[in-house]
């Protein structure tokens, strides 16, 4: 697994919760500054594997290491001061804080910053996520988008190497989805890898270069979007066995 | 415009105005044996405890998350271990101000259990401890069980000496525990405890310690109301267990967070004082007395849910304290985020 630049991997992860086995011998690997996008139906560990990836579970098999060094016994915080962020799908803002202190935690906590620097670092993340005229509005006023985009912005202030990003792109219109893959992309610029787990596939490929595609908590698919987006397996676990003559993507 | 050109600003005119009052207020307050009247002075005495029982509830309500219903716990413990350290021969006052530090300490392994607990199980799991402790304090035969004991040293001071260092150590005691909270909720622990209030999961994943800033204010709440207890033993000077180790403590403590307004700095102070003078003028009416203060809690977190101080404070915005954090945004930007308040 310590392929030269791989930034965060995966061996042999498997997460169970009792009898139920919801990762089964992940493999997964991102390198630096690296896009990687997770597909995958409803189920199919997704959200799991982040959770694992970023240290909310601990896993029940293999390992996590982040720049070649076991991660797995870390709790997310720790995680997270080390460089990796995650956004949650269901957003889950600081309601009785401002946006910018919400992203005040972030960068003093997990960004170690302090003082003006860490003032610094939550305009810059709020000015790249377009949410500085919202800067004073406290969390429970903000509609869904910008609940999503908060989360975007919290990770992004705690300064990762690694963002891990859960449908973040859900619910938005086709002008909204355009401005976030140009946030995405502008974050990518910075040399920051991304892992973003997404259902609106048309989004996800202008930011991926690689696509993973899970179902019953394993990795069926890998490679370029195009080619898993025309595997068989992926069609199948989709769409069933029979619909090969009308591929998706 | 670009972010890095931006203003964060915190003091404000006035916010600089009302801290040097507040502070102005204090050194006036220190003259007051002097002035005063015997009366008064013991009464404002009892204000002064008031004001760091609300304070340290609603640090540990209104920006921990961590409502407890056991806080009588350190109260009890306070005053017990101001009676137990005078009988070692530690002089009285020495002994009053040692008493609530050395129950903070003991907090620490309290805290180490009940940290792990969250919402309903703390709350309801601090009053165990409150329970459990009042059983230990009765098994020491200093005590003498129910019947209680007094804190002799105190008859060595005279009477007039004796209301002035109550007074002065209760004011010196509540302006250094609101000092410390002012100072811990302006840097980081702020911003962190506040987070873990609000969602403690999120936090975590954000890097935040949260064990490690819980304890923090777990361990200055109880310290708080250990030095509340010792000081209301120093004006009692008579120890029953059960008077101490009494949930009403607590019920004290929730009505003036409530009433004042939970999670603001200054509402607990403004319900302190209220409750002050709702006893001061209604106290002696016993039992309606206590219905009406239950009547009032209920009604506040009913309609005012942000209390007296969070109305006035969203209806006038105060910001009377340099606690938070305001963009200072060009025109424009401001009115665009404004517009959708709601």
């Amino acid at each position: 697994m310590a392929e030269p630049g791989t930034i965060l991997a995966a061996s042999g992860l498997g997460k169970r919760f009792g009898a139920l086995v919801v990762l089964g011998d992940v493999d997964f690997a991102v390198r630096e500054g690296e896009a990687v996008g997770i597909v995958g139906p409803n189920g199919a560990g997704k959200t799991t594997l982040l959770n694992v990836l970023s240290g909310a579970y601990p896993p029940s098999a293999g390992r996590v290491t982040f720049r070649g060094q076991d991660v797995s016994a870390l709790d997310a915080a720790a995680r997270c001061r080390r460089g990796i962020a995650r956004s949650h799908q269901i957003p889950r803002p600081f309601s009785g804080m401002t946006v910018f202190e919400n992203l005040l935690v972030a960068a003093r906590a997990g960004g170690g910053l302090r003082g003006r620097a860490a003032e610094l670092r939550c305009l810059d993340a709020l000015e790249q996520c377009a949410m500085m005229p919202l800067a004073n509005r406290r969390g429970e006023t903000l509609g869904l988008l910008d609940r999503k985009r908060l989360e975007l912005a919290r990770a992004l202030a705690t300064g990762p190497q690694v963002l891990l990003l859960d449908e973040i792109g859900g619910g938005l219109t086709d002008g909204e989805a355009a401005d976030l893959v140009g946030i995405i992309q502008a974050i990518r610029a910075r040399g920051i890898a991304v892992v973003w787990i997404e259902h609106i596939v048309h989004i996800l490929v202008q930011v991926v270069g690689r696509l993973v595609c899970m179902d019953a908590g394993r990795v069926i698919a890998e490679g370029a979007p195009g080619d898993v987006l025309r595997d068989a397996a992926v069609i199948d676990a989709y769409l069933g066995p029979s619909a090969h003559a009308h591929p998706v993507g | 415009m670009s972010g890095p050109d931006l203003i964060v600003q915190r003091w404000t005119t006035r916010s600089a105005w009302f801290v040097a009052a507040m502070g102005a207020l204090v050194v006036l307050l220190a003259l007051g044996p002097t002035v005063f009247s015997a009366g008064l002075t013991d009464r404002l005495t009892t204000l002064f405890i008031y004001v760091i029982l609300g304070a340290m509830w609603n640090a540990l309500a209104g920006y921990g998350g961590l409502v407890s219903v056991g806080q009588q716990a350190f109260f009890g413990l306070g005053a017990y271990a101001a009676i137990r350290l005078s009988h070692a021969e530690v002089p009285v006052y020495p002994a009053i101000v040692l008493a609530g530090l050395a129950v903070g300490v003991l907090s620490l392994a309290v805290g180490e259990v009940m940290l792990r607990l969250r919402g309903g199980e703390f709350a309801v799991g601090m009053w165990v401890v409150a329970e459990l402790a009042h059983l230990l304090v009765n098994l020491d035969p200093l005590v003498q069980g129910e019947t209680g004991t007094s804190l002799i040293a105190l008859n060595a001071v005279g009477a007039v000496a004796r209301r002035g260092y109550n007074y002065w150590l209760a004011l010196a005691t509540m302006a250094a525990l609101l000092g410390v909270l002012f100072a811990l909720l302006r840097g980081r622990v702020g911003t962190a405890i506040q987070s873990i209030r609000d969602d403690e999961q999120a936090a975590g994943s954000l890097g935040v310690r949260v064990l490690p800033t819980k304890r923090i204010v777990f361990v200055l709440a109880a310290t708080g109301c250990a030095m509340a207890g010792a000081l209301w033993l120093s004006t009692a000077i008579t120890f029953q267990p059960k008077a101490y180790f009494s949930v009403q403590w607590t019920a004290y403590m929730i009505f003036m967070t409530l009433v004042g307004g939970i999670g603001t700095f200054e509402g607990p102070v403004l319900g302190a004082v209220l409750f002050f003078l709702v006893e001061t003028f209604f106290g002696a009416r016993g039992v309606w007395y206590l219905v009406g203060l239950g009547a009032a809690a209920l009604a506040f977190s009913l309609f005012l849910p942000r209390g007296m101080f969070g109305a006035l404070d969203q209806r006038f915005s105060l910001r009377l304290l340099p606690l938070g954090y305001r963009v200072m945004l060009p025109g424009l930007l401001l009115r665009r985020g404004e517009s959708g308040r709601g």
